[in-house]
């Protein structure tokens, strides 16, 4: 996918002026919010479970070589194919190749956002072969001029109603729905077909199970199954931090995934597959390949970054931003936004194309609070922003600004002065009233809130006279 | 080099690798795998009548309709009910491995095989049933084709209460006892299928069937 993360700034200034966009927003915020709060009511112990989901991470990422050829060995064993992609172009390449060794024409989709990361739906394309996404979410994105997603769970989450009865209406060429399930059932009647005619299944991978070789997939809308059970041949494409050791360690990491994600206790289905149809079966693929795909993440392993790796992708820390609820996710301007994005964007797509990202929180550590693994995202962020400083890569008026500072900082008469002087301008600016409407230097702070004005003197004044009294 | 090779040797070398770290490395990863560690679990009534109760609930929770019958016998009458009572039609696909119950005698057409397309009742049984969650566990096989679970508008699954296990984990260790590995598909399935893709509203029936309809034999 295209990095349009250098244009954050704008992007988000259009989200913000965007009336119908912050509509949408609005009505989505609140919910994810309080149904995952809900949900965790009946977790008697959430911050043990979040501990042990943290340590079946940290086990597998602190010795993710072990793992990964363990899991590969098993996955052989069921009769799998196991192929490693070094990026997005391999996976292209990779996947087509499979198409074009089983002769396929079209290839059926549940969401995977590593094919997004890859841009495999125009590599698919390109070859000649149709790729179809299912997810509801997805598949409204898809016929809307292959639209990017605004979130890794509900990646249609910014478009309202209205939007979606407008783009069945065009697209489908039928009578404009306008009600929620009508519009449901119509996308169920068209996908229908696709599901019965395709010859591939594509599918990302919530984890992969080193105990027996299987990928286990977490979906309500059981497009996930149609594209693993029907077509004869099934891909997995999927990151290769996604390894977990063993069924049970499946069993703690979905008490919180789902519940975490949308807040539900379980998903609809969730569904372990291992090997191919045994010849006695009526359905299933005849045919698994498993995608093990790097794309920046073996870089990551043992750096001060490591701690990313743990992520099981369920978006409750952008659910919980209060920049993200604000500005949505295509402002973000990769496939993953809020906290997460703002970390894995810099790392995988390069922190010199995404220079804004990790400035795009305000360190309030909602996210760090939610996440189902523990991940400490605001002192990641923080990591990013060290490290733009010290390659030199910040603009030109911050880094001069910083010096100057630093500099005054580091002189006590002077910055005692600037500060006697910023007060007493501010407090003139304030005039009468508390507080100041508009401040001349940062117009955007003060549009939709005042800046409290100061009362007086600076405390290096107070605390001298406090001195002289006592 | 392969794209293997390169992967996992930046791995290494992110984790410092060497004899002595692989082999402290080998012993974790054999501990997990003996081990199997299981985290914690939320508190639960197992005695049978409440594991029962508890699985209702939660299913229904889910969304799905639940009807409890004494013995095996009762289930091809309480299945015809259930499709009179909802207007559906009395023709169904049902999984081979409850072909021998008596459904003509209920006056329901079945046919055992995996579903079609046109199929718009699917009867299964499931391998086993979990109640922290109100979810059902399907294991493919010859017997039990997935498609019948997925293809249907309508599911009548028929569980029996002696196979409802508290928790997941106690599933995976039935699985092992019973099957030795894996099925090609275990599909734990919550309910009927379900989108919340437009605005956050949850709609069933996206791809998946509309209404999931448990049949629970208590003998």
């Amino acid at each position: 996918m295209e990095i349009k993360s250098m244009r954050f700034k704008a992007n988000a200034s259009a989200s913000l002026a965007n009336v119908v966009l912050q509509g949408n927003l609005k009505n989505a915020k609140g919910k994810f919010v309080t149904k995952r709060a809900e949900a965790l009511k009946d977790l008697d112990d959430f911050e043990g479970t979040r501990d042990a989901a943290k340590a079946i991470r940290n086990k597998v990422i602190d010795n993710l070589d072990l793992w990964l050829e363990r899991f590969e060995r098993k996955a052989l064993d069921t009769g799998a194919h196991v192929l490693w992609a070094k990026d997005g172009a391999e996976v292209c390449r990779l996947v087509t190749e499979i198409a074009r060794k089983h002769g396929v024409k079209k290839v059926t989709k549940s969401k995977s956002m590593l094919s997004e990361e890859a841009g495999l739906n125009q590599a698919l394309e390109a070859a000649g072969i149709q790729p179809v996404e299912t997810d509801l979410g997805e598949y409204i994105l898809q016929v809307d001029n292959n639209e990017p997603p605004s979130h890794i769970i509900a990646p249609a989450v910014h478009k309202s109603l209205d939007d979606v009865a407008d783009l069945f209406h065009k697209v489908h060429g039928t009578p404009r729905k306008t009600e929620i399930p009508a519009l449901t059932r119509e996308a169920r009647e068209v996908l229908r077909g696709h599901f019965l005619t395709a010859e591939m299944g594509l599918s990302g991978g919530n984890f992969l199970v080193a105990e027996t070789g299987s990928v286990a997939l977490v979906t309500n809308e059981g497009n996930g199954r149609m594209v693993t059970t029907l077509p004869k041949v099934h891909v997995v494409i999927t990151g290769i931090e996604k390894v977990i050791p063993t069924l049970e360690d499946l069993s703690t990491l979905m008490r919180l995934l789902p519940r975490s994600a949308t807040g539900q206790s379980i998903s609809n289905y969730f569904s372990i597959l291992t090997g191919v149809k045994k010849p006695e079966e009526h359905d299933g693929p005849e045919h698994l390949y498993f995608v093990l795909v790097d794309s920046g993440r073996a870089d990551v392993i043992g750096g001060e970054f490591h701690e990313m790796l743990r992520c099981i992708r369920c978006g409750a820390c952008m659910n919980h931003c209060p920049v993200y609820q604000t500005i949505g996710g295509h402002a973000y301007g990769w496939v993953y936004p809020g906290p997460m994005g703002s970390v894995l964007t810099p790392l995988y797509a390069g922190i010199e194309n995404s220079i804004d990202l990790p400035h795009a929180a305000t360190l309030c550590n909602q996210c760090g609070i939610v996440c189902p693994v523990g991940i400490p995202l605001p002192e990641l962020l923080r990591k990013l922003r060290e490290k733009q400083t010290d390659a030199g890569l910040r603009p030109l008026t911050e880094r001069i600004g910083l010096r100057l500072w630093a500099w005054v900082a580091q002189q006590p008469k002077l910055y005692a002065l600037g500060a006697r002087f910023g007060v007493r301008y501010l407090k003139w600016l304030a005039g009468k009233s508390d507080r100041i409407s508009l401040l001349p230097m940062a117009p955007e702070w003060t549009r939709g809130r005042d800046f409290p004005a100061p009362q007086g003197k600076t405390f290096r004044e107070m605390y001298a006279a406090r001195r002289k009294a006592a | 080099m392969s794209s293997r090779d390169d992967i996992l040797g930046r791995v290494r070398a992110g984790l410092q690798r060497n004899a002595g770290n692989a082999a402290a490395g080998r012993e974790i990863m054999q501990a997990a795998m003996e081990g199997r560690i299981e985290g914690p679990k939320p508190a639960m009534d197992t005695a049978p009548a409440a594991l029962l109760e508890r699985f209702r609930v939660k299913s229904e929770l889910q969304s799905s309709t639940v009807e409890v019958v004494a013995q095996e016998s009762e289930v091809p009458a309480a299945v015809a009910r259930y499709l009179a009572a909802m207007n559906l039609p009395t023709t169904a696909v049902v999984q081979p491995a409850l072909a021998a119950l008596d459904w003509a005698a209920a006056g329901l057409k079945v046919e055992a095989r995996g579903a079609r397309d046109a199929d718009l009742v699917g009867i299964t049984g499931c391998f086993c049933a979990v109640a922290e969650t109100g979810t059902l566990m399907m294991c493919s096989s010859p017997d039990a084709p997935a498609t019948v679970s997925l293809l249907p508008e309508t599911h009548v699954a028929v569980v029996r209460a002696a196979r409802i296990l508290p928790y997941m984990e106690d599933a995976w260790n039935l699985a092992r006892a019973e099957l030795g590995t894996l099925p090609r598909a275990v599909n734990f399935i919550s309910g009927p299928s379900r989108t919340g893709d437009i605005e956050q509203t949850i709609v069933l029936g996206a791809h998946g069937p509309y209404r999931v309809h448990l049949v629970i034999v208590e003998g």
